[in-house]
């Protein structure tokens, strides 16, 4: 998944979708995630504007919740699960590892913007745990000693 | 799809509905809920279309929900006509062939199913419909009856009555199964003030943590003033290790969505919400589907089946905020805010979403309605425990055989469900604990095996019911790292509005993590007991409330392994990597050239065939070598 | 009118006032950090926890929030009180070392700092109240200031960390903080707050500079009342 261009259209065009209403702010702060991958400060600003709401409410709501985030993420984003199944079958082993591999820590981009590396609450798959999430790829039951294989088929 | 107003078109919908759950022609269902396309199901799915297609066999293939056995997915179930119902278990893309062999060739013998299912189970109405005539076939000899299958046998199945058995999106099937016809009995015989009465007979408490009655709540609500009033479903399940709420809104939304329009006829309510965790797309799609197709039979809308009662629901998304499972806390968040809660000295039932009487159930408690209505709360209250009436759906995962959603009645031993439904401890490790209740529960210890689950009994044993995580624990999980890593999820998960929570719960981490890395100090444990009934006691909201939770139930329960940690810097569990070492066992050992293959630092030596050496220099404790050691030859203490 | 008790003493009080309210009309003191009688309460610094009991059952609440109830006993001092207030105390010990007022309350309180808690040194003086926010979205009326963040990591500022757009300068949130953690700096022509620096203006009769341009703007805006009028400064008009 490619970020995607930061456009005052695109910006237009999504917050459009939704009524001008102060409760709509969740709902289009997410379609703003999910089409650029972040939460750019303009958008920000034109959705303040939109809503009649002060930049600070909107800010306050943008950093307050998980799904959202300001800095621009990688092309890939890799989610190491942090549910308590995963954590007992020894998912943090699996966090070191990549940390290792990227030669990043967590919440951190690789230099090239390949990859992101974030830990994610529970991704409710615990029968296959410990699980690392890649897009929308689940590796199940995996150890550290798959990793390299499996960071090289998004490289390329 | 046509407008249902009358019984007639129930029963016309039921036709249909039935024709497609049993139909007379071979149809096959693969469990594509989140759990099922994790392991796989989605490449098998494929696989079968193709090679269905490839033979132009005359066979239907639907998706359909989870059977709440994750071991053992992806599942897939062939239905022929006059032949039990047989479940294909861990199916890969290369048996498909194989099993259409079979189910056009009439036999099962390369392929073995897991188990069958001799008969459908209409819990709402009390039907039972066998899949076949006669005789078991004797090609069966040898299979289970899902009844025999330890992992079903002792459970029972209300809240997740149809996931895994019908296709979420089609409403057809849900009112083959007794679906709607609840509400059609509510709404056209049953007053208001009928229906509460029935859900307080049934004694049905919330599912979502706190076991408040729900006919109690509702009675609250319809008596609050104000002419405009919401209905409310927490979907928000951010306990780490559940996901019984997303298995219900994946594999049977419309179970949910009756028990919400049933609810807000009872309190006078005519918009709900449904506010769905961040993390759960296929839910959020599997409930708008539904909630569009019960728009366009009229079953949502204006004047629900002719009865004046007008109702809607709008499903809201969160944005990743375990506190907004906090009902003041998810009502900000549904008006656009951040997930901050508020004291709730004024009950949300008089003042909540936009300071009106809001009523909020969990996605389990509603689903259970239209079966009490169905049935009737007497039927209801005689299953399970007096005080604890009904099931409960847990999410058994962690270190034990038989992962997966159980749904089983309240007042069923732990013992019941950590060994004849979880099939006990992998790799004939030790049962230590479960722990129940997400991170406001607590650990409870083997020696209370017999507990049996309910509401009251949890409470006492210093745990609770919560949403229904059930994490089984064996004697290589460490009970301070546990309590570590709930308090960890605490802190970050806090709102940060007040102090006990925000500071305290952040503090009791720095002296958790102090003890797991070898800095504990005397009297660490009885500060933080102390601390902890303060954070109790102090905090605004219920996340503060329980925080302390994990801490104390396993300092009560596991007072020796702090010890241990603080005073002899060892973690007898061998997790706390600050207190252990890694080293080779010379008498396993077989100079193999593993370990020093993977060890990422060069800590592991040796010449192949020559006995193995580990530097604890230059050794970062990850595990690599322990991983890859096939001889078991690392000892870790 | 609402009879109580209160440390043992009968009180009647006036229904849908608070128990804070109630106890300081009757002379009891609680402490507290994050109430201000021109601002909705929030309840955030627990400070003011007191102890209900009613009938045989007994909780602890914010007197801040909770309003008078016929019948009730409350504890301003119980032990259970006192164990609240105690590790809050300690708690803000911890993260605001440096600030006098929470230096002197803990003392009043006969509190210590606890030694497991090691002190913080980035938080400044903020134990994010929120008495500024409020004072700036609701009497202001310009939200130039909000949270940010969660938990721990909370904290109070401009969005972005950057100069505000919509910021007045008029210094109300730096008056209403109870602990001085908010900077502002005004030196002859110019204030400096929140990273930004605004102009003043001076008195047309007196000649001392005595609000921000953008302030006097602001209210012109707001009121209707031509920006000449509002160049005379309080002691001069």
């Amino acid at each position: 998944m490619n970020t995607q261009k930061i456009t005052k259209n695109k910006i237009k065009g999504i917050i459009g979708r939704h009524e001008a209403e102060k409760t709509s702010l969740i709902a289009i702060l997410q379609d703003m995630q999910n089409e650029f991958r972040y939460l750019p400060k303009e958008a920000l600003v034109a959705v303040g504007k939109h809503l009649d709401m002060p930049l600070a409410r909107v800010y306050e709501v943008a950093t307050f919740y998980n799904a959202f985030s300001l800095k621009p993420r990688g092309r890939y984003l890799v989610e190491v699960c942090a549910g308590t199944a995963c954590h007992v079958k020894g998912g943090f082993n699996l966090l070191a590892k990549l940390e290792r591999e990227l030669k990043i820590e967590c919440g951190q981009t690789t230099k090239d913007g390949t990859f992101t590396l974030e830990q994610v609450r529970c991704l409710g798959c615990c029968s296959l745990a410990p699980v690392v999430r890649i897009d929308n790829d689940i590796h199940a039951y995996l150890t550290q000693d798959k990793i390299p294989r499996i960071l090289k088929k998004y490289r390329k | 799809m046509s407008k249902i107003v009358k019984m007639e078109d129930l029963n016309k919908a039921k036709k249909r509905g039935l024709d497609a759950l049993m139909p007379r022609k071979t149809k096959i269902m693969v469990g594509m809920a989140t759990s099922g396309i994790a392991s796989g199901a989605g490449e098998v799915y494929r696989a079968l279309d193709s090679e269905i297609k490839k033979r132009k066999a005359d066979i239907i293939l639907k998706k359909t929900g989870s059977m709440g056995m994750d071991c053992i997915e992806p599942l897939v179930d062939v239905i022929t006509p006059n032949m039990p119902r047989m479940a294909y278990g861990r199916v890969t893309a290369k048996q498909v062939p194989a099993i259409i062999d079979q189910i056009l060739n009439g036999s099962i013998d390369k392929e073995k199913p897991t188990y069958y299912m001799g008969e459908e189970d209409f819990i709402v109405t009390g039907e039972k419909i066998k899949y076949y005539k006669g005789k078991k076939p004797a090609s069966l000899k040898g299979i289970n009856a899902i009844g025999d299958v330890p992992f079903y046998k002792k459970q029972v199945k209300l809240a997740t009555r149809n996931c895994g058995l019908i296709d979420p999106e089609n409403i057809d099937e849900y009112i083959a199964k007794g679906g709607y016809f609840s509400l059609y009995k509510a709404l056209t015989t049953m007053t208001p003030d009928e229906i509460i009465e029935d859900v307080v007979k049934s004694g049905l408490r919330g599912r979502g943590g706190g076991g408040f009655p729900a006919g109690t709540k509702w009675r609250s609500c319809r008596d609050a003033e104000g002419d405009i009033k919401y209905v409310i479903c927490n979907g928000d399940e951010g306990d780490p290790g559940a996901y019984m709420d997303r298995s219900l809104m994946e594999g049977d939304p419309h179970s949910v969505i009756e028990g919400m329009i049933i609810g807000a006829y009872a309190i006078g309510a005519h918009e709900g919400y449904i506010y769905v965790r961040n993390e759960y797309p296929l839910a959020v799609a599997n409930l708008t589907k539904a909630i569009e197709q019960a728009r366009a039979c009229g079953l949502l809308g204006k004047n629900i089946l002719k009865s004046g009662f007008d109702f809607d629901i709008r499903i809201s998304q969160g944005a990743g905020a375990f506190v907004c499972g906090e009902s003041t806390a998810l009502m900000a968040s549904l008006e656009g805010k951040a997930g901050e809660p508020r004291a709730k000295y004024v009950h949300t039932v008089e003042h909540g979403l936009w300071n009106r009487p809001s009523n909020l159930n969990n996605v389990e408690t509603w689903a259970n309605v239209p079966l009490i209505i169905a049935r009737g709360g007497n039927w209801f209250s005689a299953i399970g425990d007096k005080a604890s009436t009904g099931t409960k759906v847990f999410s058994l995962v962690g270190k034990v055989n038989n992962i997966g959603l159980v749904e089983v009645p309240m007042g069923i031993p732990l013992r019941d469900i950590i060994y004849d439904i979880g099939g006990g401890i992998p790799d004939g490790k030790e049962f230590k604990a479960i722990q129940t209740g997400g991170p406001s529960g607590g650990c409870i210890p083997a020696k209370l095996v017999e507990l049996p689950v309910t509401f009251d009994d949890l409470k006492k044993a210093g745990s609770m019911m919560g949403s229904g995580g059930m994490i089984v624990m064996d004697e290589k999980t460490c009970m301070v790292d546990i309590a570590r890593y709930f308090i960890e999820f605490l802190e970050s998960e806090s709102c940060g509005k007040c102090v006990p929570c925000r500071e305290g719960v952040h503090r009791m981490k720095q002296i958790l993590e102090d003890i797991c890395e070898g800095r504990g100090q005397e009297g660490d444990i009885e500060l933080l007991e102390d601390m902890a009934g303060a954070i109790i006691d102090g905090s605004l909201c219920a996340l503060g409330g329980s925080a302390p939770n994990p801490v104390l139930s396993t300092i009560k329960y596991f007072r020796e392994e702090y010890e241990a940690h603080i005073r002899d810097k060892k973690c007898p569990a061998a997790v706390c990597k600050a207190l252990i070492e890694y080293r080779i066992d010379p008498d396993k050992c077989t100079g193999c050239g593993l370990c020093p293959r993977v060890c990422p630092t060069g800590a592991a030596k040796g010449k192949i065939k020559k006995i193995h050496t580990i530097d604890q220099k230059k050794c970062i404790k990850c595990g690599a070598c322990v991983e890859s050691c096939k001889y078991d030859a690392i000892i870790v203490e | 009118m609402v009879n109580l008790v209160i440390d043992g003493k009968k009180i009647q009080a006036k229904e849908g006032i608070t128990l804070l309210e109630a106890a300081r009309e009757n002379g009891i003191d609680i402490p507290t950090l994050c109430s201000h009688e021109s601002l909705e309460p929030s309840g955030a610094c627990r400070l003011c926890s007191v102890e209900v009991t009613k009938g045989n059952r007994s909780k602890i609440v914010t007197s801040c929030i909770y309003t008078v109830e016929e019948g009730i006993k409350v504890n301003t001092e119980s032990e259970r009180v006192k164990k609240v207030r105690k590790l809050i105390m300690e708690l803000l010990l911890a993260r605001n070392p440096d600030s006098d007022v929470i230096i002197e309350l803990a003392e009043k309180l006969g509190v210590k700092p606890q030694k497991r808690f090691l002190p913080d040194h980035d938080k400044g003086k903020c134990i994010l109240c929120r008495l500024c926010i409020k004072t700036c979205e609701t009497i202001v009326g310009v939200s130039a200031i909000g949270f940010s963040s969660r938990g721990a990591t909370k904290i109070v500022g401009t969005p972005f960390d950057e100069e505000s757009d919509v910021c007045i300068g008029c210094g109300a949130c730096a008056y209403v903080c109870p602990t001085g953690h908010i900077q502002m700096e005004t030196t002859g022509d110019t204030r400096t707050i929140w990273g930004r620096t605004f102009k003043m203006t001076a008195c047309n009769v007196c000649g001392r500079y005595f609000a921000p341009e953008d302030q006097l703007k602001y209210i012109s805006q707001k009121t209707g009342v031509p920006l000449k009028e509002l160049s005379t400064c309080t002691s001069c008009r």
